[in-house]
């Protein structure tokens, strides 16, 4: 079924990057759950023993992707969406709550995160769907209709709740724009954040200046010849001010204090630094503590399981979520610019993949997969170096969780799947 | 565009993550220091103080076992305040705000709550101690005098404050240091240094074992015992004579340089400076501002010190040439200054060097003077001359002791005078009263004393120090152990000397002369103002004495000044007296005179400027 030929043609150096961040990973889960009297290292009621038996069920699942036929799972996209949005469904019913998050199937042995498998799901669907022949991306409806593909998940998730999974749905909007979604839909989006945040930090009337400095500068630098279209203009200024003022009633009456909290963190909003430093201490605790641990790591680290951090706990979720504070306790600036550059090539590299697949579906599915991927790894590592708002999304290869490294197994394998028949497809 | 978009993405992410990591991990980066790092505790193994003994291996000071309330804020559960506050004899709004502030210096170290707890309280609160979380008792242990004397000399310890905490990182909150005396200047060396085991604690503060193994931990080093130069008995003796008499005694050992006994009156037991009673018992030493018996008046008190100064002049005299010992000068009952008289005790008549210093005769010292001054072409010269002479025996600036504190005197230079007179707007008949120790110098009775020491040595003197023994070890202090040499040969102080054991046998000083042993001295008798309601008014004369014995083999020199005791034999003659005989004899044979020290006060002169009313001085009341 798989000879030789598949050895030959599967990308290597993607394999090989995966394998290097499941192990850094798993190692860092080792350290942080480490204790002197249950040192060994096959022990299944340990963390990272569980951890290790969930590598090997990833390595079974990597031999059943390849060994499957490529187009199984362009021809069954649609069918594992629906079975993905009946499982999400069904949490509403049979749902086993852990943490206060009703996201999980009790198996019996293990716990069972439908949003992972619909993550995988979600991707092919996206694919099969803008790869059909009748989707034309630069239709209203047709957008509309990706975007439901997207949406549809999320809203499932939000209320388990869940909003971090939730959120790794829409970085799938990426496929879209590879696929001809029109540019200015991320400039809006952009635009707006920038605004928001804009307003947060200095106030409507600081932007209301700054929007008549810009129009100002547009007219001084304007050509004569440049006929000005006075109407529209003049409908963004409202816009961007309504927004402005809106920003402040949401975040002054819908938001809850604990969002705002975490944005007065995140954007410093709070200018007096004994109250900072309160709010860093309570509020902020977990990237309080995140963040000491990274910087007393210093170049070198303090040497795996050295981290006094580490050891007493006092970063909370260490092994799943902030994970990579224990990289960079342990191992310090080397291990974690080491981790960095692995996920960035590994990026690059898919990205590379990506583009020279022939097969409109396996591109798309490729954009997917990096898409999922990287906003996991852009809002987990954001969050623990303290960049981002606190987002609880785990670390991809390197968190502890077994159903979460089995699915991005999954997903990063059919992609490399994909990849090796590439050459197949034109025949 | 759409191709690029994800791959532009990407690099910013990871460009803007290293940055951020290398911002936090280089550039902000602080190792963590093993005491800042939360997840670490260190528990401390105090070493016992060291020891102190006297010359002859008396104990002085020992330690006696106290024991430490502390708290560490953030264990702090739920308690009982009441029955706990009743337990440490504390009030509750008291506790509270020490609470407060222990938890305000840092919620995750111990701080002490209640200091040194008597040995009942101990018992008392032991057995209960465990129901109160967040507090423990930690042992400590207290000096413990083993005299009432030598306040002065051995100083105080007490808790580091904040001051102490930024300035040396090695002290924690709660411990104790040396304040003055022995006890500061010997610090490191009776501290010794504390163990320190370091505990990996996890986020709950439970301890979950040794940090590295323990590869860091340090076992505690013993406090080293130390015997200073201070004869007990001496001391004690010396306390006792100054008795309601306010002034200060320094006894030199002058083959040596070490102070055998360092007086300050009034003084204090030094008992009272210990335990919790401490800073209440402080606080009322310090506010003391009339007696201020916290001054030490041994090493702060800075008089013009009168007659004995004398010496030094005829010393320079005759090392410059410009005397003989028989150089005749004659008195007229005082000397002339311009066409102003100035007077003289001495009786009137022809003197020479001898008869000079024992009849302690301001006009044959006068002439003296001027006779040093005429020897140079300018006034510059010679005071250059005078002041390098008078600085090399240790006057006119510190002297480098291992004393706590101390006073540079003064021995006034040319450019002094230039800024009080104008440039060579002066002679030496301005600067005339230096010549019998009045007028501007001034000098603390431990350099009086290094004085008397350089001259019983004739011509060399060893650095004053306090420290003999560390371990039983002698001291090899090159400071201490270099003999320091006067710009006077050796041949000219015994004309000097000769004259100073006259004092004894004809002189000021004939009534104070020891059986069986053979004195130099010589008496002072210092004027001395103070303002009362804005008014200068002349007070009764210090009294100053200096001497050493035995003359041709010293074994003690000393200093002994007293305020407002009149002429030089009254008081400071008498005590002098006393001393040497103590320390050469063992004992006094002269029981009437040592009576009459010990019971006479001079709490009257003391009183007479707060008095409010008319007050004569020099009154020949005895």
């Amino acid at each position: 079924m798989f000879g030789k030929s598949i050895v030959k043609r599967i990308d290597w150096f993607s394999i090989l990057i995966y394998v290097a961040l499941v192990l850094i990973g798993w190692l860092n889960i080792y350290s942080s759950t480490f204790t002197e009297n249950d040192a060994s290292i096959f022990n299944l009621t340990t963390l990272h023993g569980k951890q290790l038996f969930f590598f090997g069920a990833s390595i079974i699942a990597i031999i059943i992707i390849m060994g499957l036929e490529a187009n199984f799972y362009e021809r069954f996209s649609s069918l594992m969406y629906v079975i993905a949005i009946v499982l999400l469904l069904g949490l509403f019913v049979f749902g086993k709550t852990i943490a206060g998050a009703t996201s999980w199937y009790n198996l019996g042995f293990f716990n069972l995160q439908p949003s992972e498998f619909a993550k995988v799901a979600t991707a092919l669907a996206l694919a099969k769907y803008l790869s059909d022949i009748q989707t034309d991306i630069k239709r209203r409806k047709d957008q509309f209709y990706a975007l439901g593909i997207i949406l549809l998940p999320a809203i499932l998730i939000i209320p388990q709740p869940d909003p971090g999974s939730a959120l790794v749905f829409f970085a799938l909007i990426f496929v879209i724009f590879r696929e001809g979604l029109p540019l200015y839909y991320l400039t809006i989006s952009l635009l707006t954040i920038l605004v928001f945040i804009a307003t947060l930090m200095f106030g409507t009337i600081w932007i209301v200046i700054f929007l008549g400095l810009l129009i100002v500068l547009f007219f001084l630098l304007k050509k004569k010849s440049f006929k000005v279209p006075v109407f529209p203009l003049l409908g963004i200024i409202t816009v961007t001010i309504l927004f402005s003022l809106s920003v402040n009633f949401v975040f002054n009456n819908v938001f809850e204090q604990r969002h705002r909290d975490r944005f007065s963190l995140w954007l410093r909003l709070e200018k007096d630094p004994k109250k900072l430093e309160q709010i860093r201490k309570t509020i902020g605790y977990n990237t309080y503590q995140s963040e000491k641990a990274i910087e007393s790591g210093g170049f070198f680290g303090k040497g795996f399981l050295e981290g006094t951090r580490t050891k007493g706990d006092f970063v909370p979720e260490q092994h799943t979520d902030y994970i990579f504070s224990t990289v960079g306790e342990e191992w310090g600036f080397m291990g974690t610019a080491t981790v960095i550059l692995l996920f960035t090539s590994l990026f690059l590299r898919l990205v590379y993949l990506a583009e020279r697949q022939k097969n409109p579906f396996s591109r798309m599915y490729g954009y997917g997969v990096i898409s999922i991927l990287l906003i996991h790894y852009f809002i987990n590592i954001g969050m623990v170096i303290g960049v981002l708002p606190t987002i609880g999304i785990p670390l991809p290869f390197f968190s502890y969780g077994g159903s979460g490294l089995l699915f991005f197994t999954i997903l990063l394998f059919i992609f490399l799947k994909l990849d090796s028949n590439r050459l197949k497809e034109g025949i | 565009m759409k191709k690029i978009l994800l791959s532009s993405i990407i690099l910013i992410i990871g460009i803007v993550f290293i940055g951020r990591l290398s911002y936090l991990q280089i550039f902000s980066f602080s190792a963590d220091q093993v005491l800042e790092d939360p997840a670490i505790k260190a528990i401390y193994d105090y070493p016992e103080r060291g020891y102190i003994y006297d010359r002859n291996g008396k104990l002085l000071v020992g330690n006696d076992p106290a024991y430490d309330v502390m708290v560490i804020p953030r264990e702090v559960k739920s308690l009982d305040t009441l029955e706990f506050c009743n337990l440490i004899g504390l009030e509750k709004d008291n506790f509270i705000k020490k609470l407060k502030r222990a938890r305000i210096y840092s919620p995750r170290l111990p701080s002490v709550l209640v200091p040194q707890l008597s040995k009942e309280d101990y018992a008392k609160l032991q057995e209960k101690m465990r129901h109160f979380e967040g507090f423990y008792i930690q042992k400590r242990s207290l000096r413990y005098y083993d005299t009432k004397s030598a306040a002065n000399v051995l100083g105080y310890i007490s808790e580091v404050n904040e001051r102490d905490l930024a300035q040396n990182p090695y002290y924690v909150q709660g411990e104790l240091k040396g304040r003055t005396g022995v006890e500061k200047t010997y610090e490191d060396v009776l501290r010794g240094k504390k163990g320190v085991q370091y505990i990996q604690k996890d986020r709950f503060n439970r301890d979950i074992g040794p940090y590295k193994d323990g590869t860091l931990d340090t076992p505690p080093e013993q406090g080293k015992e130390i015997s200073i130069t201070i004869d007990k008995d001496l001391q004690e003796y010396g306390e006792l004579l100054m008795h309601g008499k306010r002034g200060g005694i320094v006894a030199i050992e002058p083959a040596t340089g070490e102070i055998l006994s360092m007086i300050s009156g009034p003084t204090y037991d030094p008992s009272l400076l210990v335990g919790r009673k401490r800073s209440k018992n402080y606080t009322k030493l310090y506010n003391d501002s009339i007696a201020n018996p916290t001054w030490d008046r041994a090493l702060l008190a800075e008089p013009s010190p009168g007659s004995p100064f004398k010496t030094l002049n005829a010393l320079i005299a005759l090392q410059e040439g410009v005397i003989t010992p028989d150089t005749k000068i004659t008195c007229h009952h005082g000397f002339y200054v311009g066409k102003t008289k100035r007077g003289c005790h001495c009786g009137g008549g022809v003197r020479n060097l001898n008869s000079g210093i024992y009849k302690s005769c301001n006009a044959y010292f006068a002439g003296t003077f001027r006779k040093i001054f005429d020897k140079f072409d300018t006034t510059d010269e010679a005071m250059d001359v005078w002041e390098k002479h008078m600085r090399s025996f240790g006057l006119g600036g510190y002297l480098g002791s291992d004393l706590h504190t101390g006073r540079p005197g003064r021995i006034p230079s040319k450019e002094y005078y230039d800024k009080w007179y104008g440039d060579n707007r002066w002679s030496s008949s301005y600067i005339i009263s230096n010549s019998i120790g009045q007028g501007e110098v001034a000098v603390t009775p431990i350099q009086l004393a290094n004085m008397t020491a350089a001259i019983a040595n004739r011509g060399h003197f060893f650095t004053p120090h306090i420290l003999k023994k560390v371990n039983g070890e002698d001291i090899t202090i090159p400071e201490f152990t270099e003999m320091k040499q006067t710009t006077i040969e050796r041949k000219y102080f015994e004309p000097v000397i000769q004259g100073m054991a006259d004092v004894y046998h004809k002189g000021t000083a004939r009534w104070v002369q020891i059986p069986d042993i053979e004195i130099a001295g010589k008496t002072g008798t210092v004027e001395n103002y103070t303002i009362i309601d804005g008014v200068k008014t002349q007070l009764t004369d210090h009294s100053i004495f200096v001497a050493f014995a035995p003359v041709n083999n010293p074994k003690i020199a000393i200093a002994v000044y007293i305020e407002n005791g009149y002429y030089g034999s009254r008081y400071a003659g008498h005590i002098a007296s006393l001393m040497i005989e103590k320390y050469i004899k063992g004992e006094i044979t002269r029981k009437d005179l040592e009576k009459r020290m010990l019971e006479k006060t001079l709490d009257h002169e003391y009183a007479k400027p707060y008095s409010g009313e008319e007050f004569k001085i020099n009154e020949y009341v005895w």
